[in-house]
């Protein structure tokens, strides 16, 4: 792929995600932040790249703290996000919490 | 791979992250709605986990034995802390989080500088500018997680602090060009330029207060995401970039949200005004503390026909939320209005409150932002402020000499009366007086937060 399509994805992405945010209530803040953070964690995939391609011992120990990293991003960012979006509840929805 | 030709390989490659990058998208739109938001974050989940599947088949990989450990180690390290994580210290679990993503983003910047391959100019410029984004998301998230977790006390300021910050990010630009450009792509030089990188993103946040943590969480969740998109670039894989860019975008969205909040533009909050608020005091405040005992606040709640709660920080650290929608329900049950008011900065990031009157089991319902409340105060017949401070200072509004003046409040003060339950008599975060706490119709509850409502409660109760 040339370039310059590369650059119109990139366009295209920043405008889809202040779309998709700019309608988020303020009650989701804290989950829509940590769900995006849980997002970035596929820099995953980028870092087992490189470590697949690491030669070097200096390549591979940053490869794998690259991997180790990012691995940790995306299980902690769904972990935590997932805590807290469990905890959000209506009372106007049957099957509410006890009161 | 066994069986699969490399062909095959990268067609299924492509093809689930074409299906993540996907799921991610509706995985987020489906966040915006607290209806939807439970399902979101598993369509993206589900995603996640079908890109990191299929990249193991990538061709021509190696070093699989040392990707395996690295994830298992990640994996369950973060797996155990984000499942024991108390919500009250959700900010900074989060800013670790981030931070590991933008020090992965580094990594892999590092890995393809010190390969040395070229890939022209332009390539090498995006891997360069993600390392640089990704070192400062790294350094920095890990001192704003030092910081919420009290490991590191105070704010270190000094003169010149700003000037010290630009001489390291030009050298480090500098640097950066040499290594982009091919004058100098030795290993000492792209050493060099991500420790600069690192260094800056101490110093930079260094001097930044509690109290600007929403702003600072919520830029690094953006810098992380524009660090993994430009090292999508380098890598020539459109998942990270499109996953990435959308992050960033949000990201960037909600940290002006966070800066209008608080009435401070994005570039007040990038290079000069970290933490700046904490000027010394300024205008005189007239008038007396006002104290009153658990009892009588007790009788005023349990007969006022509605009372808005303002939540603040102090009820984090005081872990006051169940104790105080104990109290709320007490006073639901005998027909009293109640409602939540949250300004979008109380805490120490982005919906902190939200959260952690969802945990103790307030529904959402009754929550309220600030522009939906702001009206409702002056129909109150008590405002019930629970260790909030600078977000009800009525002198953002009056006196244009104050740090804070023209940042947005809740106008708690138009209420008939204000309770506020304060540890001591100390001034807020910016140290600044609180106009609020002196007004005729204030009185003060001075105590812990969660004893105080559990003292409220039984007040309550004693009214029968």
């Amino acid at each position: 792929m040339t370039g310059m399509i590369w650059l119109y994805i990139f366009m295209l992405a920043a405008f889809t995600g202040y779309e998709v945010i700019s309608r988020v209530p303020v009650i989701l803040h804290t989950p829509l932040m940590s769900g995006s953070n849980f997002v970035h964690g596929i820099v995953l995939v980028g870092a087992m790249a490189a470590l697949g391609a690491a030669q070097t011992p200096l390549e591979k120990s940053i490869g794998f703290v690259g991997v180790l990293l990012a691995a940790g991003n995306a299980v902690g960012g769904y972990v935590v996000t997932e805590r807290m979006l469990e905890m959000f509840k209506s009372s106007r929805r049957p099957g509410k919490e006890s009161h | 791979m066994g069986g699969l030709t490399s062909g095959t390989a990268s067609e299924i490659i492509q093809a689930s992250y074409f299906v993540t990058a996907f799921l991610f998208i509706i995985g987020l739109k489906r966040m915006s709605s607290p209806v939807t938001a439970r399902s979101g974050i598993l369509w993206a989940g589900a995603g996640m986990l079908l890109a990191i599947l299929v990249t193991f088949l990538y061709p021509g990989m190696t070093n699989y034995p040392l990707m395996l450990v690295a994830i298992a180690i990640g994996a369950v390290v973060a797996w155990v802390s984000g499942k024991r994580v108390a919500m009250t210290d959700m900010p900074q679990m989060i800013a670790l989080f981030n931070g590991m993503g933008g020090g992965a983003a580094a990594a892999i910047a590092s890995v393809e500088l010190y390969r040395g391959e070229s890939h022209g100019y332009a390539v090498t410029a995006l891997a360069v500018i993600g390392g640089i984004i990704g070192s400062v998301s790294f350094s920095g998230s890990l001192i704003a997680f030092a910081k919420l977790q009290g490991l590191i006390k105070g704010s270190l300021r000094f003169t010149g602090q700003q000037l010290l910050n630009l001489l390291i990010l030009a050298a480090a630009i500098a640097i950066g060009a040499a290594v982009v450009l091919g004058i100098d792509t030795s290993p000492s030089a792209i050493t060099t330029f991500f420790v600069l990188a690192l260094v800056l993103g101490v110093t930079m946040t260094l001097p930044i207060g509690g109290a600007d943590m929403p702003v600072v969480i919520s830029l690094y969740n953006a810098l992380t995401g524009l660090a993994v998109g430009f090292e999508g670039f380098a890598l020539d894989n459109p998942l990270m970039i499109i996953a990435g860019m959308v992050v960033g975008a949000a990201g960037t969205l909600l940290t002006q949200l966070m800066a209008k909040a608080m009435n401070r533009s994005l570039g007040n909050v990038l290079f000069s005004g970290f933490g700046d608020t904490g000027a010394a005091p300024t205008g005189e405040v007239t008038g007396s503390l006002k104290p009153i005992e658990a009892t009588d606040v007790g009788v005023m709640l349990a007969f006022a026909q509605k009372v808005i709660v303002v939540p603040g920080y102090g009820m984090a650290v005081a872990q006051a939320q169940h104790k105080i929608w104990e109290l709320c329900q007490l006073l639901i049950d005998r027909g009293v209005i109640v409602k939540f008011a949250i300004h979008p900065v109380a805490g120490r990031m982005p919906g902190h409150m939200n959260v952690l009157l969802a945990e103790a089991g307030v529904p959402y319902d009754l929550i309220a932002d600030l522009d939906e409340i702001n009206a409702e105060f002056e129909t109150a017949d008590a405002a019930l402020i629970i260790g909030a401070n600078d977000v009800v200072n009525p002198v953002a509004r009056t006196d244009k000499s104050s740090p804070i003046y023209g940042m947005p409040i809740l106008n708690a003060d138009k209420a008939k009366n204000v309770i506020v339950i304060k540890r001591g008599k100390g001034a807020g975060f910016s140290g600044i007086e609180n106009a609020l706490f002196y007004l005729d119709n204030t009185r003060m509850l001075y105590g812990d937060a969660q004893k105080a409502a559990a003292e409220l409660i039984q007040a309550v109760k004693a009214v029968g």
